[in-house]
This record gives C-alpha cells, structure tokens and sequence, in this order.
C-alpha cells in the first residue's frame, strides 16, 4: 500500500497515495480539472494542454495530468492566470476547428462544445484561412473529418494500446497532422468503434447513426449486451421505441470504455425485416397468422393432451433469454410437465468446474491477476471484454500471461509463453504463480477440469468460458437435464410427444422428430420453419430481466425499444401456465428475481448491489452435476453471433467485406 | 575553408582546423589528440566529471545547462546500459559551428564522445546528424572507420579494458528532433515529438537507459578540458560562463563566418572588429544574439558581454552562438514574419498551442506584411505569442514567442508603418494594395 501525500488544491486538503495524478487528486476531491488528451487507462500525454494549473513556487503553469501529488503541495485550479490559459487554448483550437455544430454529430454531447461553454473563447479573433479538407469514409461505419480533429490521439490509443489492433496513425506534422488509417485510404480492423465513442469532438463520426438524430432526442438506456457471455454494458439510444444507436455513453458496466462490434451496432436486428410480429400457427400444413389467444390454447391444450396420456416433454431453453426466463422455465418443465428433458446449447463444462470447488474469478479478476493462463480459447475473438482486461493488465501491471493455444491468437502478442500443445508443458513455471487466473474453453471438459485444477495452484481462480450473453445463466437456473433424463442432443433425434424450444435453433441442419414443436423465436429460422405454434419473443433489449455472464456475475437488463406484437418469453411462459392452471407468481421480473434470490442456491446475492447496476458474482455451490451434454463452443468470431448474428447486417456487411479471417 | 580566422580568435577547439589533412587521424595525433582520452582513462569516472564541473562548461546547443552537472546525473550503478548521443542536428537557424566541427576536425568530437562515456561508464553512443547534412556523413565514417583501425573505438580501447562503439545517424529534416527528447524519440525509429520530463535523459533516455546528450561542441571541449585542467578551460572565459565559443556571424556583415572567441567577448567588438562591420557602411538595426529563438536586440542595445549571464539579464539569451546582424534597411515586420514561417513550418503539432499558435500568427503577420493588418493585430500578435509562452510541452513554443514579443515590441512604429496598405518602407517591390 503506497504512502498517501497530503496536499492542498483549492484550499481543500486532499490525501492521496504517492504516485497519484494531481488531475486526479482533484477529481477525488470533487474538483474537476478540464483534459481534452488525458484519459485513463491509455498513456499520458500533456499534449492538449487544457489541464495547465498553478502550482506554488512553481515558475509556470504544470500540466497536473503528468504531475504527481508531492507532499505539501499547493495547487490552484480557478485563478485568472489558469482561466486565462485554458481560454486560450479553447481559442487556439477553434482556429481551424470549423463552426460544423449544426450539422455535426457530436452536438449536444460535445467535449469541446462544453469547455467552450465553461472556459469561453466563444467568439473568434481568427480571420485567416482555416486549413480544410473533405470528410473521409474509411469503413462502413467509420468517418473521419480532419478540421474537427483536435488531434488528441486518443483514438490511436485506444486502438493500439487498449485494443492492441494499432489500425489508426498519425501523418503529416503540424498544423497539417491528421490521423490516417492502416491501409492508406481505409481501415481493416475490428470495426469495434471504440475510436469513434471516445473521440471528444465529431473528427470520429459513426457511418450507422449519420444525420440521424440528436443525442437530447432519445432515451439512453444502459442495458446488458445479447451476444457474448463477457456481459458488457451497453448503451442503446432510443426515440420514439425504436433503438437509434448503440454506443458507451453509460460506461459504468463492467466493461469500462470497452465495447466491441458487437455491443455497439448489433442491435439491427431488432428490426430487421423478417422479425416476427405475430404468433403463427400450422393449419393445413402451413404456418399461418394466428392471434395470441388462440395460439396460447393451443399449445395449452396440446399440452394438456400429451401430459393426460402421460406422453413424453422436452425443453430446450436458450442462452440469450434471462434468468427469470429460464428459471420460470425450467419451474413448469419440472413442476407441471414433470419432465427432467432440460437443456440447452451448451459451450463450457460450468458443471466440471463448480464440482471441483476452485475459485471462481471475475472479470476484474482479469485485469488484477499476477498472472492470467488462457487454454484453447481465441480471446480477442470470442470474447473481446475479456481480452481487453487481459491486455489492459499486461500494459498496466505488467502481468505475465501464458497462452496454450492449437494456433496463433492475438494474445501471445504480449505473451511470457505460448504453447501449442498440453498446458502440462508449463506445469513447472505455472507452479511458481501465486496470483493466476485460469480461463479455458470447451477443450478442457469433463474429467480434464478435475485434473487442471488439481496440477495448478491452490491459489487459481477460474473462469469456464461459455458463448453467450446468458449461457452460464443458463447453466445455473437448470437448464440443464436431470440425471438420466435426455440432453439435447437426444432430445431432437428421439421422437418425443412435445417439443418446446426457446430462443435457440436446434434443428438448424436436422429435421424434427418431435411429435408437436413449439418455437418461441425472434425469427422464422430453420427450427421456427418446423414448428407447429411459433411464439414471437422479445429481444433481450426489448426486457426487463437479468443476465449471468461467463465469469458468474449477474446484471440486470433495462428495457430499451418495444417491437408491437411480441410479448417476452417470461409473459409467455406465464401465460401458458396460467391457462393451465399451474402457479407461477406474476411475471414481473423482480419479483421473480426475488424467487430466485431464496431459492437458486448462489444468487443469495445483495439485491441493493443488482438493483444499482453493479455486477454481483455469484457462486453456485458444488455438485451442480448438469447432466451428460453435449458440449461445445460455436467459437463465433468477432463477426458473428450464432443465429442471432446472421440477421445483424452490420456484422454481415463487415464479414463479406472482410472475406473472414481471424485476425490475430 | 568556410572562412579566413581573424586575430582576436582564441582557438582553441578550433585549432587543427586549418592543417592539412585535418580530418585524419594521423593530423589529429600528431597534434594532441586523443591525449585527453589517455588522461581519463587513467582517471576515474567521478574524477572526470570533477573535471568537466571545473572547467565551467555549459551545453553550447542552446539551454547552456552545465555539462559536468548534466553528466553527474547518470545513475552510474544501474544495471541498464549507459549511452552517449550526440546532438547534431544543429537546426537553430543562424548557426552553422557544429558542421565545421564536424567537418574539420571529426576525431576532436570522437574523443569527446569517449571521454563522456569514460565519465559514465557507457559503451556504445550515437550520433544523430541532421538529414540536410548528408556530406558530413561520410566525412564522419570514415574518421569513426580511422578510430577504430587505430584501437581508439571498439573492444578494449587503448589496451584500458574500456569497450566502446559509436555509430551515425541521420535525422530527415525536423528541427524538434534538435530538441534532446524528441532526437532520442527519432533515434528509436519514432516520429519526432518531445517527452513528458521528468524523468530527464540523464536517468531514462535512449532505449529506456541513461544517457548523456549533449550538442557537439560540447563535446568537443572535452578533450581540451581534460588534456589542459578545467581550470585551464574556465580561465578563458569569463566568471560563471567558462571557455570559449564558436560564434557564427551571418547576415549583414562582412565577414560572416565562425569564430572561436572567449565567452564574454563585446558583441559590439564581434561585429565590428571580428566581422568588419556592417556591408555599405550602413547602421546596424537589430542583432539576434544566439539564434532565431532569443529575444532580439536593438542596435543600440549591443554593448553587452556575450555570454549566458550577461543576455539573460538583459533579456535574452546566449542560445547557440548564431549571431545575425540586422542593417537600417530591413523591415522588421518580414523578419518576424520570416521567424514565424519557420517555426511554423517545424511545429511537431504535438500541443495545442504551438501547433494552432503558430499557424496562426503566420497567417497573421503574412497579412499583416502584405499590407492587409488592422491596428488591432499589433496587439493580436503580441497577445497571442504571450499566449503560448510558458504553455506549451516543449520550449520551441517559447522559441516562436520570445522573438516575436520582443520585435513587436521593440519596433513597434514599424509594424504601424505598415497599416492601412501602405507600402513595405524597406521593400523596393512591396506589393501593391
């Protein structure tokens, strides 16, 4: 633990630890210091010099983003001289900042626009010339117009340092200097637009929300993303019900200022126009429109037909619906049509790894850990959160990290060892690691998760990736079938009586055996094409609900857009049950989360915790035995989300483009 | 030969310039050289720098940091590896010392780089030459190739134990690469902008290890220092500003050329005795004592010691020795305006002020000398150089406002003379309204 400083700013005597930022000594202290190239977690720049502050005995102003706390100190951040200043340098960088506000995007959550509110320089002095030059498209989505630029360069960071991609450069020196994308004219990287979220000022624009709309016009919604299982937060924009971007703004998530392509413009599908707006129902042999009371009925009464005559269940529940979902689920499955034929896609052995009893990590556990083993997983790929807390530990703490990986992944840029083979190899040096996290893919399951935690130390905290946003939740609600009963695998080869499927796609390449199949879907995929009753279901984004990611840690969903027509799959369940006379409480989301609060036996959590926002892990208890599944990942590319992804046409857009490769 | 020598010279750094075959080795060992090596490889580390300390020598690139303080600072026992880099680069416009020391008595800068190295325990060193002197490159080589034939580079040096090699490096064309940590950026293969300092490059520099930067003539002094006694060095010049210097004298003059003389020599002496006065007789309006980045001096204000002490209490500075001198004819307001060009021109763009300051003051006083300035610009000018004085990362922002501050204000009638489109009084072919 680092000595604290005591010093003054304000007149306000502040404690900070020894090597803290005076900018951020201030902050702590409730002072806000303005800084247009100052951003924490990238390196330190002092290059904007918006942060200048008076500092006694000190002959001029000090850039307090470079200035550590030293003990005595006395710093002033409102007097005239630094007012003075940092007027000046707003009307230095409005000279050839051009007067674009009307029809900029950024207006209206605008840094400059801000400091120029608070610092003034409203009115120029400049007659010259400005320097201009034409907007630029270097991606579908990405635009880059050079007078707006401030050159900040946060953009070349976050893309070289936090990304570890490196696509944006600087060229030129001067006034003249812009940034340049990697390949001369355009860029090829992640299209994970964090350049443009973090870009200050409307140089960066997104190509997606162009003219749209203006940022006071909507509704900022920070909600849980649907596609991977790191559970990123993201931002969903909404006017008038309809989701108009998606970006960082709320960056209070676990997931910092990270958000990928994925959480950031993946959310097309909401209205993609194939979306089911309707139940269908199959009369004559073919799908077709029905109202919701009739198709309600009639998976009732089938139901009631097949349970009376003591025919055979299955359930194949989803990783992208919520908790209260599943749980509700997997409540009438067992309770009502007393069947333990539970699953769902599985893509991590959670199972192996609860049974063992080893510690669980968290997602910030990845950005604290000494040191951080990856085993058969392309992280940067399949879970690019969890990718960037690893990189932002190695830049920060100099973390050693271990790949053992078939082929090359992005990782072992920065990597101590890479292996190709068995992480047996490094049992040796892996002994002497007293702080290491674990996180491995569906190459490591059954038996072999056992016997990895066995060779590691004591000491390891694991994480058992799993592919989407609410697979482990899944997992821990039982989703999953009870012993002796059928997985999924079985469950569409066997001949069942009823079939119910919800939120996934099974019978993507196979033809149904089941007698009766019910589909609660967003879409008309392969498996809703089969179905007798097609359910149309919420979006995750359209709910109120909850989510456990990958590392264990349960979030809660905020209801964003609304799609007429569909009803969420809690609403459904509950209103088949209903008809058939089996009680489940309301489907209110909390107060099903109540219920599972009492009864899932980990999720005891701190409700004030999961009701603030804060992500609360969770620790299942040992002996979830889950069944003999099949399991795997679909080990989805930066570009892609399973089913969900092919109807997202920006995730398609960038994949032909980009003819897909994994980007190493 | 770049010019005649004139009698008040004290040549001392400059001595072997004018032998025959003053490049190679065998001139310089027949004529002192790499004696001063001897010496310190016979001394101590701490010993050499107490030498170098005593001698008074401050960095003639421009800052005029005392050297044997400078090297003091390198934390001698830290395992990393020590370098030396030399600075080169020499893009301060109106001096022009540094390629005549290259290019006369190259082994004179190569012992010097040794006897650093030998105060700090380094064992490898660079010279980083400025792009736009390609020539001196191979002139430069070839007495590193001559040094290391003779044993004076390389593996145990002189039979001491002592390892050293030494390389060149070119820069392509930035005048902030002239800049100690912006050099060392483009050294390690990076675009050219400065540090964040501290840590300085004493402690960190290239490659993340100590190292000792100095200007070359800097350097160059050493051997002398270390052959001759510090004190021997000191007593040339004057109290607190020890040595000589080489004085470069451009401009409207009738000797332009470099000149060794002593620290503390009358500036009134140098242009009129060292450099034969002003051409045609004429006054002399203005000098730039040190390079284009101090505060400029009136023609009256020349009766002043050159040496650091003596212009920085006048106001200005003794920068790098690059003496311009000024004549009645000139118009003050395209000078600053041919000064701004320049540092506008090298602005890195790094920070805010220097980068947008600077374009813009270009802008304004290019309209300004054309005959299109308004009243209020002559304010507008020295208001926005103070507003990048003191705020910018790195002191070329200062570079830009110092002179421009001081000619506004120093002539200021001239700048008025130029309102309302009348005519440039100086320029025969001023452009018409």
């Amino acid at each position: 633990m680092p000595d604290l400083v005591k010093l003054t700013i304000d007149g306000k005597t502040v404690e900070a630890p020894a090597g803290t930022l005076v900018i951020n000594a201030a902050r702590s202290a409730g002072i806000e210091v303005p800084a247009f190239c100052y951003y924490e977690g990238l390196s330190l720049q002092a290059a904007c010099r918006m942060c200048l502050v008076e500092v006694e005995k000190a002959p001029k102003l000090l850039a307090s983003c470079t200035l550590p706390v030293a003990p005595d100190m006395v710093v002033r951040t409102e007097t005239p001289k630094v007012a003075e200043a940092r007027k000046s340098m707003l009307e230095f960088l409005l000279t050839n900042h051009p007067l674009d506000c009307p029809v900029c995007d950024k207006g209206g959550e605008c840094e400059l626009q801000d400091m120029v509110f608070r610092y003034g320089a409203g009115e120029s002095r400049f007659v010259e010339e400005k320097i201009h030059e034409p907007e630029k498209q270097w991606s579908p989505v990405v635009y880059y117009d050079m007078p707006r630029c401030i050159l900040c360069f946060r953009c070349v960071r976050i893309c070289n340092e936090g990304m570890g991609v490196g696509a944006l450069g600087i060229v030129s020196r001067g006034a003249h200097s812009e940034i340049a994308p990697n390949h001369g004219d355009h860029l090829e990287c992640d299209e994970c637009g964090m350049c443009i979220d973090i870009c200050p000022v409307g140089a960066l624009t997104s190509g997606a929300y162009r003219y749209k709309t203006r940022p006071w016009e909507m509704e900022h919604i920070g909600t849980i993303c649907t596609h991977c299982g790191d559970g990123c937060k993201t931002t969903l924009s909404v006017r008038n019900g309809k989701v108009m971007r998606g970006d960082n703004r709320d960056a209070s998530g676990i997931n910092g200022e990270f958000l990928c392509i994925k959480g950031r413009y993946a959310f097309d599908f909401l209205d993609h126009p194939e979306r089911l707006g309707g139940p269908l129902v199959r009369r004559n042999g073919k799908l077709e429109p029905a109202g919701w009371p009739e198709a309600i009925r009639t998976v009732a009464d089938k139901i009631q037909e097949v349970r009376e005559r003591g025919g055979s269940f299955g359930v194949v529940g989803s990783g992208r619906t919520t908790n209260e979902e599943n749980y509700y689920l997997q409540k009438f499955a067992r309770g009502y049509l007393r069947t333990g034929n539970i699953d769902h896609r599985r893509s991590g052995d959670i199972g192996a790894l609860l049974a063992t009893g080893a510690p669980l990590a968290t997602a910030a556990d990845l950005y604290r850990a000494a040191a951080v083993l990856i085993i058969g997983a392309d992280l940067s790929q399949q879970h690019p959160f969890l990718a960037y807390q690893v990189r932002a530990n190695v830049r920060h703490h100099g973390a050693r990290v271990y790949v053992v990986n078939p082929s090359p992944t992005r990782e072992e840029n920065r990597a101590t060892r890479v292996v190709r083979g068995s992480v047996g190899e490094l049992r040796e040096v892996l002994a002497k690691e007293n702080g290491l996290v674990v996180v491995f893919g569906d190459c490591v399951q059954g038996e072999d998760v056992r016997k990895l935690v066995e060779m590691l130390p004591a000491t390891a905290r694991y994480v058992c990736l799993v592919d989407y946003a609410n697979s482990r939740g899944a997992f821990d609600m039982g989703l999953t079938p009870d012993p002796g009963a059928l997985g999924l695998g079985q469950m569409i080869t066997v001949p069942l009586d009823f079939l119910w499927v919800v939120g996934a796609n099974p019978l993507e390449t196979a033809s149904r055996a089941a007698g009766f199949l019910v589909v609660q879907e967003l879409f008309l995929t392969e498996t809703a094409l089969q179905a007798d009753v097609v359910l149309p279901a919420a979006a995750a984004y359209e709910k109120t609900g909850s989510f456990t990611n990958t590392c264990g840690e349960v979030q809660r969903l905020k209801k964003g857009p609304a799609t007429p027509g569909v009803k969420t799959d809690l609403e459904i369940v509950s209103l088949i049950s209903r008809r058939l006379g089996f009680e489940l409480a309301a489907p209110l989301p909390e107060a099903v989360f109540e219920e599972i609060r009492r009864s899932v036996a980990g999720y005891g959590i701190s409700y004030a915790s999961f009701i603030s926002g804060g992500a609360v892990a969770t620790r299942p208890p040992a002996g979830q035995a889950g069944g003999l599944s099949h399991i795997r990942s679909s080990r989805d590319s930066m570009f892609q989300s399973g089913t969900l992804g092919r109807y997202c046409g920006v995730l398609q857009s960038v994949r032909e483009k980009d003819a897909v490769e994994v980007r190493v | 030969m770049y010019n005649d020598p004139h009698p008040a010279e004290v040549q001392v750094l400059t001595r072997r310039f004018r032998l025959p075959n003053s490049q190679s080795i065998e001139t310089y060992l027949a004529n002192e050289g790499y004696q001063g090596l001897q010496k310190a490889l016979a001394m101590t580390p701490d010993q050499v720098i107490e030498e170098v300390k005593a001698s008074g020598l401050r960095g003639r690139g421009g800052a005029g940091f005392p050297a044997g303080l400078k090297w003091s600072f390198v934390p001698r026992h830290s395992p990393k590896p020590k370098y030396i880099v030399v600075n080169a680069d020499e893009g301060e416009p109106g001096t022009c010392k540094d390629r005549v020391l290259m290019e006369y008595d190259p082994h004179q800068l190569i012992e010097g780089v040794l006897i650093a190295a030998r105060a700090v325990d380094a064992h490898q060193g660079w010279i980083y030459i400025r792009g736009e002197y390609r020539y001196l490159l191979d002139i430069m080589d070839r007495a590193i190739a001559e040094a290391y034939q003779r044993g004076y580079l390389g593996p145990n040096i002189l039979g001491s134990g002592f390892d050293f090699d030494l390389y060149t490096h070119t820069g392509a064309g930035s005048y902030e690469c002239g800049e100690e940590s912006a050099l060392l950026e483009s050294l390690e293969g990076k675009r050219g902008i400065p540090r964040i300092r501290p840590p300085f490059p004493a402690v960190v520099g290239a490659f993340g290890s100590p190292t000792v930067l100095n200007n070359v003539e800097t350097f160059c002094a050493a051997p002398t220092i270390l052959l001759r006694g510090g004190h021997y060095f000191a007593d040339l010049g004057s109290k607190k500003n020890g040595g000589t210097r080489l004085f470069c004298l451009s401009g409207h003059v009738n000797r332009p050329g470099v000149y060794e003389l002593p620290m503390g020599f009358p500036l009134r002496r140098m242009i009129e005795e060292v450099g034969g006065g002003v051409p045609g007789g004429k006054k002399v309006k203005a000098v730039i004592p040190g390079g284009s980045s101090c505060p400029i001096l009136k023609g009256d204000e020349i009766d002043i010691p050159m040496d650091f002490d003596s212009l920085a209490a006048a106001g200005s500075m003794l920068g790098s020795g690059g003496v311009v001198i000024i004549d009645e004819d000139t118009c003050m307001v395209k000078l600053a305006m041919r000064i701004m060009k320049f540092y506008q021109h090298e602005s890195c763009g790094w920070c805010i002020p220097c980068r947008e300051g600077t374009m813009w003051l270009k802008k304004v006083l290019v309209r300004f000398h054309d005959g299109h300035g308004a009243k209020s610009d002559i304010d507008l000018i020295g208001e926005l150089a103070q507003n990048m004085l003191g705020r910018t990362f790195c002191p070329l922002g200062d570079a830009a406002a110092l002179p421009t501050i001081s000619i506004v204000k120093k002539f200021r009638h001239e700048f008025e003379e130029h309102l309302n489109g009348a005519r440039c009084p100086y320029e025969e072919h001023a452009r018409p309204r």
